[in-house]
């Protein structure tokens, strides 16, 4: 079967635009995670986020995508073109139909929903844009990178909330696999106004201190909820044959996944994240102690805490793997996290470095190698990112060294 | 009196401009599909005017092949006969 490698990757994250910047900020430790200054959060229980900073999308892109953009369509269009020009792929050169667009949303374009739903609201149908017709939908980074480039392969959008983002990558492999030489994945979230605030509120899980250091502690146990995030990264995705006949860098090969469902609760059934993880390496042949670092979905919630270290435990063996959480340093950025995980889990291999998960005391009950303080240094033949949606969603990718 | 000027002020801030064309040019005559507007742009570019100016435009003169001396024709018989009226 023709494997799926990753060529090319666009980060826009809180800690840093682009990857040169995000990877430098991540391995020091920098956090993005701030007051939000995107609305006056005052009048709100969470007042924390972390907000993309310093994204100027109007020296990225033109004056006739500004009007029909939300923020989240603007940070994926940058994140694809940073994704594209890494891959030294011009899609001009290429068939149009070779290549397609499959990216994770959770939400939609909030922002300007909001912003023509007020309009509707106050002052008339008339009013409102024309382009609210696709800006707020939650495919439309699919579809705007689509028509950016000319990219009219299988294309599609996947929503699984955070899961998604790695549910996402792996449907992409599967139109690799079914003969699509390139797909833009990934994924890029950005809902943080009043609107997107006040139903993430709703889940009750955001964390209400005001103190950055001390908002988003998963695995500790001050956990107590966790911080949202904007921003994520996207992936030019491409066959192993593709990439060989471009004489490209290969960042890493997708090489295992799974994903599954956790029971319905009450039932006293195991959650499904121990068995997506068995499953990823058990699709990639990879035996747990090759598994070289573990990049953790990491909840900020007690029970989802305990509920990824058991599922890791149990697959690695009490502190039988180092695990990291860099989003301890974003906020979790809902379908963006995961996308942005493998990024980062792709410079760790590349540069032999785990980062750090900051700010976390790591409770010992869970049994976790916890990667803190500093970045650690590791071996670099796999990486595996765990994501988890709201509802039940579990999903496992492993990530494969092609140069060791 | 609705003028060119008031058409590229309106169509700059509802649509925006594609790189490349020049809104300063001689584009009277070129049909919004040449400048780069696609359907939705000129259906925003339509409301936008009709809000601003009282008018209703009929969805037959949005057609692809409209051009900016035609749209600013329609929009001008309307606002003479009104004054007309008035």
């Amino acid at each position: 079967m023709t494997a799926a490698v990753v060529t090319g990757l666009g980060v826009t994250a809180p800690n840093g635009l682009g990857a040169e910047a995000y990877w430098r900020a991540t391995l020091s430790g920098t956090s993005g995670i701030a007051r939000i200054t995107h609305f006056d959060p005052g009048r709100y229980p969470a007042r924390l986020a972390g907000e993309v900073k310093g994204f100027e999308a109007k020296e990225h892109l033109s004056s006739r995508l500004l009007p029909q953009t939300d923020r989240m369509t603007r940070l994926a269009l940058v994140a694809a073109d940073w994704a594209l020009a890494d891959a030294a792929v011009r899609p001009k050169d290429l068939p149009e139909f070779d290549m397609g667009v499959v990216t994770a949303s959770s939400s939609g374009g909030f922002e300007f929903g909001q912003g023509e739903l007020a309009n509707l609201w106050s002052r008339g149908g008339q009013y409102v844009s024309a382009y609210q017709s696709f800006a707020w939908f939650y495919a439309v980074n699919s579809g705007q990178i689509s028509i950016r480039h000319g990219m009219k392969g299988p294309s599609g959008v996947v929503v699984s909330d955070q899961a998604g983002g790695l549910d996402a990558v792996a449907q992409a492999r599967r139109q690799i696999r079914k003969g699509t030489r390139i797909v833009l994945t990934g994924a890029v979230d950005a809902c943080i106004c009043p609107w997107g605030w006040v139903a993430q509120l709703a889940s009750g899980q955001l964390s209400t201190s005001d103190d950055p250091a001390r908002a988003y502690l998963p695995f500790d146990r001050a956990a107590h909820g966790y911080v949202p995030g904007e921003g994520g990264a996207i992936l030019v995705l491409e066959s192993a044959e593709s990439a060989r006949d471009r004489g490209v860098r290969v960042y890493a090969e997708v090489a295992g996944y799974a994903a599954t469902f956790d029971p319905k609760p009450g039932l006293g059934r195991e959650p499904g994240l121990r068995r997506a993880i068995g499953l990823a390496l058990a699709e990639a042949r990879v035996p747990p102690g090759e598994v070289d670092v573990v990049f953790a979905d990491a909840a900020g919630i007690p029970e989802l805490d305990r509920v990824e270290a058991e599922a890791v435990t149990a697959v690695f063996g009490p502190r039988g793997v180092p695990v990291t959480a860099p989003k301890t340093m974003t906020g979790r950025m809902y379908s963006g996290a995961a996308p942005l995980d493998l990024a980062a889990a792709l410079l760790a291999m590349d540069t032999g470095l785990a980062p750090p998960t900051v700010n976390v005391d790591p409770s010992p009950k869970y049994g976790l190698d916890l990667v803190v303080g500093e970045p650690r240094r590791i071996r670099s033949r796999t990486a595996l990112v765990l994501a988890r949606g709201h509802g039940g969603f579990n999903s496992a990718l492993l990530l494969r060294n092609p140069n060791t | 009196m609705f003028v060119f000027e008031d058409l590229k002020r309106i169509l700059l801030d509802g649509a925006g401009a594609d790189e490349g064309v020049d809104l300063d040019g001689d584009v009277l005559d070129t049909s919004f599909e040449e400048l780069g507007y696609e359907s939705l742009a000129l259906l925003e570019t339509a409301g936008r005017v009709e809000r601003e100016y009282g008018v209703k435009l009929d969805d037959s003169v949005l057609t692809n092949s409209v051009t900016p001396r035609t749209l600013i024709d329609v929009v001008n018989a309307q606002l003479s006969a009104r004054a007309g009226v008035a």
